[in-house]
């Protein structure tokens, strides 16, 4: 057993606070662009549809929204709270990225996401069009800030380490465009695009289940499986482009995530092991030979640096980033299969009645969310010890608070976050559940004016307000 | 030019801005037990669409306390710890129950208690904050210890409540500018009521922190200062007697009390800089000391001057296109 000190539990609190967050804005940066879309389709074709999508799918975004939000703030503070060394280190570097995060995203995001959801008959259709356009680009610009961010701390470049131990920039375009930043980048936004892709058609399958002839499910369904059949694939290619980028800056990350102890010449891929820290080896492997010397130097013979080649207390816990990487791989193939069933049931005409299929797509409603957290465990995980890549240990990083203390407060951000996402997936489900409707409306307004109608009649004729 | 003292501007703009956009916004959950459950429902949708931008201006000031002075960061939220974890969680049952309120059926009972208790808690925690801060961080064995109780003194929950009735202040006023009619008048009497308590409230917070620190008591009371800074508390005075004008003989502008109680925000918190500037953590670290270093600050500073009064923009923008009276109660989505 690890010793439960202060730091571990402050790492602890971390992983569980930015591991709820992510899942919400993987969800936004998604579904913004989808709505986007959408909005854009109506406003040509004027195909209710189109509409009918947008106005099915813009609660849930809302709702998503929110979460993310209110578990954001919480990250920009813990930097402080929990990782003082950390930022006082960093702060040179993280500081102004994301100052630039929050002036150009999230104000951007929030100032016209009001208009989005409750100015449609407030705005002209077209100011509504791009206040939803916009709203998309601030998710995406702000995922651009936090990756270049994050990627820093993988692949730390244009930045020297002063005496002080506190970060001097020398370039910001190097800081920005560090050398794992493009990939984190692509790789996270089709992430989302594939996340949201598969959740549409999850939903869209289950609606169709209850109602076949439903249009508008109909037409969810098609439109996330192309979307699904182009994203998949890139997917799985600019996943290897990141990982050979991987290889060439973080090396032993890479051991980890292909369990490889021993310097290996012609390394197979292990389709399956249970790694073993302590004894330093893997128990019950199961491998293709040469196949990761193949995929990762393109050459059966190639070398793969091993686990061993450093010292134990250098390694990143081997068994959490070798499943993980597996976890988010596999969801991926199998995003790729549904994709590709699903051309070939719309090529055999029968799309919208394979209910075998429909129900398998509903079980992969979450599959994009569960990959997406797996990934970032990979790429977290596997940077340990070392909290920026080869310059400052986790461990030396946390701020000094006695163990009670933050133990108290991550049992609270457990029970708070528990709570919180029993209560979004209610509220998802209640939403999601209904059927979409080609004759839909904004519809709020009425249900606000219900509620509120007695108000609206004793007020209004006690003191005249004009309706 | 002195680099310090710009971003130290810039900063205590960001937060003021805070202060009086969230600050309405909390006000009105504090305010909520004063209201009949019918009234509350149109006062969370007289907020439902900027209660997220209101609040980005935090995410802001963290972020800029973060990269202009980052010792000041480290320090004042790793010895606030605790403070700082309640507001958060305060402020996310808040922000949650703008999305559940709307869509609760049997639950909204819930929501509305978690909508009045985090906005309450939030703005206590904020508060009691500011009253450590101005107290000053406590040294143990010659170092700043992130041990202690010390944010918990007579004083920060002075400051705590303090703050609170200054929000629900400004979220009264509002109030009285977005409604009209039934709704209109009960508001008016609450601002009335609470107006009059924080002008005891400002005398009591000024003349006890003059008595925490023989250096605060310095900076007012010495010569010629006090012949300088006699306007500060003069003004601030003569703000409140405006807004209390506003009240008792309401006129066509119904805005302007809001804008008058905003001005005593403002000297006040101008009052509270004076007292201890130039100490960023007052006593223990200037502005000079945490000032980050040239080559980030150049960076973000183009980004600054010209994005904030874009962001100024479409933020009024967004204020104008939902303007008017809170009578046509448009839904959405
Ligand atoms: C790849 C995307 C991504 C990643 C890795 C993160 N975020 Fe995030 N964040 C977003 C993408 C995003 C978003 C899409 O922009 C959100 C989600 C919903 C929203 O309102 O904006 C958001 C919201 C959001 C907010 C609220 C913004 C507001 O007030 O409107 C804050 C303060 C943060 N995030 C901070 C962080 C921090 C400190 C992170 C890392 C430790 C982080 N986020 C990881
Ligand atoms: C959004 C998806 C992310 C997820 C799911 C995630 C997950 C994790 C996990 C699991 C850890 C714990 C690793 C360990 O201690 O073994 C961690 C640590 C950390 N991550 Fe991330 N992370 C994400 C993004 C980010 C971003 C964008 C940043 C910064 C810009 C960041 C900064 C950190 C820091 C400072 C730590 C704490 C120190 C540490 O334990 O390594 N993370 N994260
Ligand atoms: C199909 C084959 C895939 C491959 C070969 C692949 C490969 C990789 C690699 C090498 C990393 C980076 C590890 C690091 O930087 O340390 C990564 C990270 C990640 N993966 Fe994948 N991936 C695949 C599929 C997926 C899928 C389907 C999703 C989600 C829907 C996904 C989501 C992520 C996320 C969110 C990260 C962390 C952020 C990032 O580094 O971009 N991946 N993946």
């Amino acid at each position: 057993m690890m010793e439960m000190d202060g730091a571990l539990l402050s790492r602890i609190q971390f992983a569980w606070t930015v591991s709820f967050h992510i899942l919400f804005p993987t969800i936004t940066i998604g579904l913004a662009s989808y709505l986007a879309i959408m909005e854009g389709l109506w406003l040509k074709t004027r195909n209710p549809v189109y509409r009918a999508q947008l106005l099915f799918w813009i609660k849930p975004f809302a709702v998503t929204f929110g979460m993310g939000v209110v578990s954001g703030i919480v990250l920009s503070y813990e930097f402080g709270t929990n990782f003082s060394e950390f930022s006082q280190a960093t702060s040179t570097v993280l500081g102004p990225l994301l100052t630039y995060e929050v002036l150009t995203a999230f104000f951007l995001e929030a100032g016209f996401l009001g208009i989005m959801l409750f100015g449609w008959n407030r705005v002209s259709e077209r100011m509504h069009f791009a206040a939803t356009v916009i709203v998309a680009i601030g998710t995406i610009i702000s995922a651009f800030w936090i990756l270049a961010a994050n990627s820093w701390m993988q692949t730390p470049a244009g930045a020297v380490l002063d005496k002080q131990g506190v970060f001097q920039v020398v370039s910001w375009m190097e800081v920005i465009f560090n050398p794992s930043f493009p990939y984190r980048l692509v790789h996270m936004l089709l992430a989302s695009f594939l996340t949201v892709s598969f959740l549409i058609a999850g939903v869209s399958a289950w609606h169709i289940r209850k109602d076949r002839q439903n249009p508008v499910a109909q037409k969810g369904l098609s439109v996330a499986l192309w979307a699904a059949l182009v994203l998949a694939p890139l997917q799985a290619w600019v996943g290897d482009l990141h990982g050979l980028n991987v290889l060439e800056h973080q090396p032993i990350k890479v051991a980890a995530m292909e369990g490889i102890w021993e310097t290996e010449q012609g390394a197979g891929l292990r389709l399956f092991a249970v790694p073993d820290q302590e004894q330093e080896t893997n128990h019950f492997e199961v491998k293709i030979p040469y196949l990761a010397s193949l995929i990762l130097t393109h050459d059966a013979q190639g070398t793969l640096q091993g686990l061993k080649s450093v010292p134990a207390d250098e390694r990143p816990p081997v068994a959490v980033v070798f499943y993980s990487f597996r976890i988010m791989v596999g969801i991926g193939m199998l995003m790729l299969l549904a994709a590709v069933v699903g051309a070939w049931l719309r090529w055999r005409g029968n799309l919208y009645s394979a209910n075998w299929f429909h129900k398998g797509l509903q079980w992969m409603i979450p599959a994009g969310l569960v990959a997406t957290l797996a990934g970032w465990y990979v790429v977290e995980v596997g940077r340990q010890p070392w909290l920026v890549h080869g310059f400052l240990r986790t461990n030396d990083m946390v701020s000094a608070h006695p163990e009670q203390r933050v133990l108290f407060t991550l049992i609270l951000f457990v029970i708070v976050y528990s709570l919180l996402f029993a209560v979004y997936l209610y509220f998802m489900r209640k939403l999601l559940k209904r059927l979409p409707s080609i004759d839909a409306t904004v519809d709020e307004k009425e249900s606000i004016k219900s509620q509120s109608a007695e108000y609206l009649t004793t007020s209004s004729t006690t003191t005249g307000i004009p309706s | 030019m002195d680099w310090a003292i710009v971003w130290f501007l810039l900063l205590g703009f960001g937060v003021f801005m805070y202060v009086v956009l969230d600050g309405f916004d909390l006000g009105l959950g504090i305010l909520y037990p004063w209201y009949q459950p019918d009234e509350r429902l149109l006062m969370m949708n007289s907020i439902k669409h900027i209660w997220d931008g209101n609040e980005t201006w935090l995410v802001l000031g963290g972020v800029l306390l973060f990269a202009a002075f980052p010792p000041a960061y480290s320090l004042v939220l790793s010895h606030l710890y605790l403070p700082v974890m309640i507001m958060l969680w305060a402020l996310i049952f808040r922000g949650v129950a703008f999305e559940y309120r709307f869509k609760a059926t049997t639950s909204k009972h819930w929501w509305d208690f978690a909508f009045f208790a985090g906005s309450s808690i939030a703005t206590f925690c904020q508060g009691l904050m500011l009253g450590v801060l101005l107290q000053g961080l406590t040294l143990e064995e010659g170092q700043l210890t992130i041990s202690s109780w010390s944010w918990l003194t007579p004083f920060s929950v002075f400051t705590g409540f303090a703050l609170m009735v200054g929000y629900a202040l400004l979220g009264s006023l509002w109030l009285v500018w977005k409604t009209s009619g039934a709704i209109q008048q009960h508001s008016r009497k609450l601002a009335i009521m609470l107006l009059v308590i924080i002008a005891v409230l400002l005398c009591v917070v000024s003349g006890w922190s003059t008595l925490l620190d023989a250096r605060i008591m310095d900076r007012w009371f010495s010569f010629p200062n006090m012949l300088w800074l006699a306007p500060l508390p003069l003004l601030t005075g003569y703000a409140l007697w405006r807004t209390w004008c506003g009240l008792k003989q309401p006129s066509e502008r119904e805005w302007l009390p809001f804008a008058w109680v905003i001005a005593v925000f403002g000297l006040s918190f101008i009052g509270l800089v004076v007292s201890v500037f130039p100490f960023l953590i007052p006593w223990q670290l200037t502005i000079w000391e945490a000032i980050a270093p040239a080559k980030s600050l150049n960076f973000i500073l183009p980004g600054v001057l010209v994005l904030v009064p874009v962001i100024l923009a479409y933020t009024l923008f967004g204020y104008k296109v939902f303007s008017g009276k809170l009578d046509t109660l448009d839904g959405g989505y």
